[in-house]
C-alpha cells in the first residue's frame, strides 16, 4: 500500500491539458517553404527524397508522401526547407495534404457535420496493421496513454470491427493482409468510415515499389481523415479526429 | 561500433558441399553458435553462406554452391537452431532441404503470397482435445499475426505460430535504390528497433567505403540504441503490467517510455531515433542546454523507474502470475538458437555489445543474465538492463558533453566486397549482410532481426501452459511481426 502510494506521488499528474495546443519540443514536424526562387535547374531536394514526395516549378511537398527524413532541408542550396515542430498536419483530402511555398502551417481539419453529430461524443476505433513496421502503432496506442488520454473525449480504441466506428489503418497494405483487412471493415456496422495513417498507408511510402503490396482496398473505398507521418506524433492524430468531428471543448470544460 | 567481418568474396572459399556441411558440424559441435545461414541465387545455382560465432566473439564465415535440384541434407535434425535459416533458404531460393523436418514458409513470400488460408496447420485428435485460433488482427493496437493452440482441456499442447502477414518486400526494395540511402528504408524493417537496424546497416556501409567514424559519432549512436532499449523495456514492462491487470504498473511504466522517447526526439527530432544514424553520420544534435534537459531527463527516470520497481516487483500478484510461467530451458534456448533477451533470461549470455568494439569497448556493458527463462527472467531482465543502460549513457554523456550533427564523407563502395555487420537490439542481435559486385553496386543484401530466430521460443514457452497465460507469454518475448516478416 505504502509502495503504492509511493508511486501515485511521484506519477503526479502526466495528463496534456490542452493537446491542440501543445507543441511537442524538438519533434521533426510540418515542413514550410520559404518564399523565392529556386536555383535554375536544381532538383537537389527532389533527388535526395526517398518517396518522391517534392514535385517543383512550384516547390510543393506532399505531406502523404513525406516520411520526414529531413533529407531535402540541409540539400537545398537556398535553405528554403525547413523543418517546425507543428503537429497539426492531417487533412480529409489528398489535396490537403500539399505544403506549397510561403505557406506558413495547414488549415485545419474541416469538420463534418455529419460526423460529428454522430460520432462527436462518442467514437470506437478499430486499428488494423497491414505491414506497418510498429512505429505507427506504438504511436497510436500512445494517445491512449495517460499523456495524450483520448479517452476523456469518449474516443476509444475497441477489440471488435463489429464494435468500431472507424477502420484506422496502418502499413502499406500488404498482399498477404488483404483478406483481412477486407475481413475487418465487412464486419464494421453503418455508419463507419476509414482513417488512412502514416506515409505507407497514404501513399505505399517508402514501400510503394513493392510488389507484395495490394492496395486495392483504398481504391474503393476512399479514407475519410488522412493523418500523415512516419510516424504520426500521437498529437497529430489527436487534432485531426479532434477536429474532424468538431469537438471544441476544451479541458476545463470536460472536468466540470 | 557493431560487431562486424568483412572479406573480398575472392578470398571466401566456396567449399564443395560435404565438405562445408561437416565443417558446420564440427564448429557447432565445438560450441560456436549459429548466427545466419542464407542463400543468394548464382546462375542457375545457389550460394549458401553461414557465419558462425566462437564464444569469445569471433566471427566465422564458410561458403558452399548448391543445385536447387539436389540441394543438401538438412542440419536441423541435429542442431534445431538452423530451422528457420533452412526453412528461409527453401522458400526464397527453392534450394531442396532433405528430411527437413518442418519446411513451412516463414513468411509466404513470392509464390506463396496470398496463400496464407490454405496452408494446413498441424492437427492433433483426441476426446479432450481442442483448437482455438487467434489473429492475423488480435484486440489490441499491435501488428499481425496468426496462432494456432492446440490444447488439451485448458492447457496448451502446442502452439504453431503463423507469420507473414506483414511482409512488405523489403529485401528486394534495399536493392533497388542508391545502396548509400537506404537508411529511412532500413529504419522502418522494425520500426521499433529503427536505431538497431541503422547503425548495422550504417556500420556496413561505412566498412565497404573503409570509413572509420569518429570516436564521437560512435559514441553519439551508443546513447541512441540505449535510449531505444530503455523506451522499448518500458514499453515492454507496461505491456506486462496491463496483461496482469496491473494498472499501476501500465500507467507509470508507459508514462516513462514517454520520457524516454521524447528526450530521443529533443536529440534527433524523432520519438524512433530515426534520422539520428546515417551512413559515415550522426545527426543527433545535444548542445550544454539541451545536455542540461537530458541529464535532468535520466535522473528522472532513475528515480521513477526504482520507485515503480519496488512496487512492481514486491506485488504478490506480480510474482505470482510471473513466476514459472512460461519456462524455456537454457538446454531449450541454446538448442533453438535464441538470441537477446529472450537467451539471457534462460541463462544463456549472448550480448553483441560485449564483443563490441568502439564506444562498447571505451565503456564496456556487462550482460545481464537470468536463469529461472520464466515471465519473470524476462521481466526482470528488462528492469535491470534498463538500470545498466541508464548508468551507461551517464557514464558517455560524462565524456561527451555535447554532441553535434557530424558528416564524415562516404566515398564508393569497394567491389567484390562481403561485410556482415551485427548490433545488439533491445530484442537481441540485428544481422544485416551485404555483398557488392565488382563495380561496388549491391548484389545482396540480407536482413536479419533477431525476431525471427525468437519466435519459436514463444512456442515452446506456451507447452503445458494455460491458453490464458498466452497473452504474458507473448508479451514477454514482444517480438516483432514485420522484423520476421520483411
Amino acid at each position: 500500500m505504502l509502495k503504492s502510494l509511493r508511486v501515485r506521488v511521484s506519477q503526479g499528474s502526466q495528463y496534456i491539458p490542452e493537446l491542440r495546443s501543445f507543441v511537442p519540443a524538438g519533434f521533426r514536424g510540418l515542413p514550410l517553404i520559404s518564399e523565392g526562387a529556386c536555383l535554375s535547374g536544381c532538383t537537389a531536394c527532389q533527388t535526395v527524397c526517398p518517396t518522391k514526395a517534392i514535385s517543383l516549378d512550384p516547390i510543393r511537398i506532399d505531406l502523404g508522401r513525406c516520411v520526414f527524413c529531413g533529407e531535402c532541408a540541409p540539400a537545398c542550396p537556398e535553405k528554403k526547407i525547413e523543418y517546425t515542430s507543428q503537429v497539426r498536419m492531417g487533412s480529409a483530402t489528398l489535396e490537403g495534404l500539399m505544403v506549397t511555398e510561403g505557406q506558413k502551417s495547414l488549415s485545419p481539419v474541416a469538420t463534418s457535420a455529419a460526423l460529428k453529430k454522430m460520432f462527436g461524443r462518442s467514437l470506437k476505433m478499430r486499428q488494423v496493421s497491414a505491414g506497418g513496421c510498429n512505429g505507427c502503432e506504438a504511436e497510436l496506442n500512445a494517445v491512449a496513454n495517460v499523456n495524450f488520454d483520448l479517452q476523456r473525449y469518449g474516443i476509444e480504441w475497441v477489440a471488435s470491427p463489429r464494435h468500431a466506428d472507424a477502420l484506422v489503418l496502418t502499413g502499406p497494405l500488404t498482399r498477404n493482409m488483404a483478406d483481412a483487412v477486407e475481413l475487418a471493415w465487412d464486419a464494421m456496422p453503418e455508419p463507419r468510415f476509414i482513417v488512412a495513417v502514416g506515409a505507407c498507408t497514404i501513399s505505399g511510402g517508402l514501400y510503394e515499389e513493392s510488389s507484395a503490396l495490394d492496395r486495392t482496398f483504398l481504391s474503393r473505398f476512399s479514407p475519410t481523415l488522412y493523418v500523415p507521418g512516419c510516424p504520426p506524433h500521437p498529437l497529430t492524430f489527436v487534432a485531426a479526429i479532434l477536429d474532424l468531428l468538431g469537438i471544441q471543448r476544451g479541458d476545463a470544460e470536460i472536468s466540470k | 561500433m557493431s560487431t562486424l567481418l568483412k572479406r573480398a568474396t575472392a578470398d571466401i572459399a566456396v567449399d564443395d558441399c560435404p565438405r562445408w556441411l561437416e565443417q558446420i558440424r564440427a564448429r557447432l559441435g565445438q560450441g560456436a553458435r549459429v548466427v545466419t545461414l542464407f542463400g543468394r541465387p548464382e546462375a542457375s545455382d545457389v550460394l549458401v553462406t553461414a557465419i558462425l560465432q566462437s564464444a569469445t566473439g569471433v566471427l566465422e564465415l564458410s561458403r558452399t554452391r548448391v543445385t536447387r535440384e539436389r540441394g543438401y541434407h538438412t542440419l536441423t535434425r541435429d542442431f534445431p537452431a538452423l530451422h528457420c535459416f533452412e526453412r528461409e533458404l527453401h522458400e526464397q531460393h527453392g534450394v531442396r532441404i532433405a528430411d527437413h523436418p518442418w519446411l513451412k514458409p516463414v513468411r509466404f513470400e513470392s509464390a506463396q503470397r496470398g496463400t496464407m488460408k490454405e496452408y494446413p496447420f498441424y492437427q492433433i485428435d483426441g476426446k479432450e482435445v481442442h483448437e482455438v485460433a487467434v489473429g492475423p488482427i488480435h484486440a489490441s493496437v499491435i501488428e499481425p499475426g496468426s496462432f494456432r493452440f492446440m490444447c488439451l482441456g485448458e492447457v496448451v499442447h502446442h502452439l504453431e505460430i503463423h507469420l507473414g502477414y506483414q511482409h512488405r518486400g523489403v529485401e528486394t526494395l534495399l536493392l533497388k535504390r542508391d545502396a548509400k540511402a537506404l537508411t529511412p528504408l532500413v529504419e522502418t524493417i522494425a520500426g521499433d528497433t529503427s536505431m538497431g537496424h541503422a547503425w548495422c546497416y550504417a556500420a556496413a556501409v561505412e566498412s565497404l567505403a573503409n570509413v572509420e567514424v569518429s570516436e564521437e559519432i560512435d559514441a553519439a549512436r551508443g546513447v541512441g540504441l540505449e535510449l531505444e532499449r530503455i523506451a522499448m523495456h518500458l514499453s515492454g514492462l507496461a505491456g506486462l503490467a496491463t496483461d496482469i491487470g496491473f494498472l499501476q504498473g501500465s500507467a507509470t511504466y508507459g508514462r516513462l517510455r514517454t520520457t524516454a522517447i521524447n528526450t530521443s526526439m529533443r536529440l534527433c527530432g524523432s520519438r524512433f531515433g530515426r534520422g539520428w544514424i546515417r551512413p559515415g553520420a550522426s545527426r543527433a544534435v545535444m548542445d550544454a542546454e539541451l545536455a542540461q534537459v537530458v541529464r535532468s531527463n535520466l535522473g528522472l527516470l532513475m528515480k521513477d523507474i526504482a520507485i515503480i520497481n519496488d512496487c512492481f516487483l514486491q506485488a504478490a500478484t506480480v510474482q505470482h502470475r510471473f513466476r514459472g510461467v512460461g519456462c524455456v530451458t537454457s538446454v531449450q534456448a541454446r538448442d533453438l538458437g535464441l538470441v537477446g533477451m529472450a537467451a539471457r533470461a534462460s541463462g544463456v549470455s549472448i550480448d553483441q555489445r560485449t564483443f563490441g568494439e568502439g564506444v562498447f569497448r571505451t565503456f564496456p556493458m556487462q550482460p545481464v543474465v537470468e536463469d529461472s527463462g520464466d515471465c519473470w527472467a524476462r521481466a526482470v531482465i528488462r528492469i535491470h538492463e534498463i538500470d545498466r543502460s541508464l548508468e551507461w549513457i551517464g557514464k558517455v554523456l560524462d565524456r561527451h558533453g555535447t554532441f553535434a550533427s557530424t558528416l564524415q564523407p562516404v566515398g564508393n563502395l569497394n567491389g567484390n566486397q562481403f561485410v556482415v555487420s551485427l548490433c545488439e537490439g533491445f530484442r537481441g542481435e540485428v544481422v544485416h549482410c551485404l555483398e557488392t559486385d565488382a563495380s561496388g553496386k549491391l548484389v545482396h543484401y540480407k536482413v536479419q532481426d533477431p525476431s525471427l530466430r525468437n519466435w519459436f521460443g514463444l512456442a515452446l514457452a506456451v507447452r503445458e501452459n494455460e491458453i490464458s497465460d498466452f497473452p504474458i507469454c507473448n508479451k514477454s518475448f514482444d517480438l516483432s511481426y514485420c522484423g520476421n516478416d520483411l
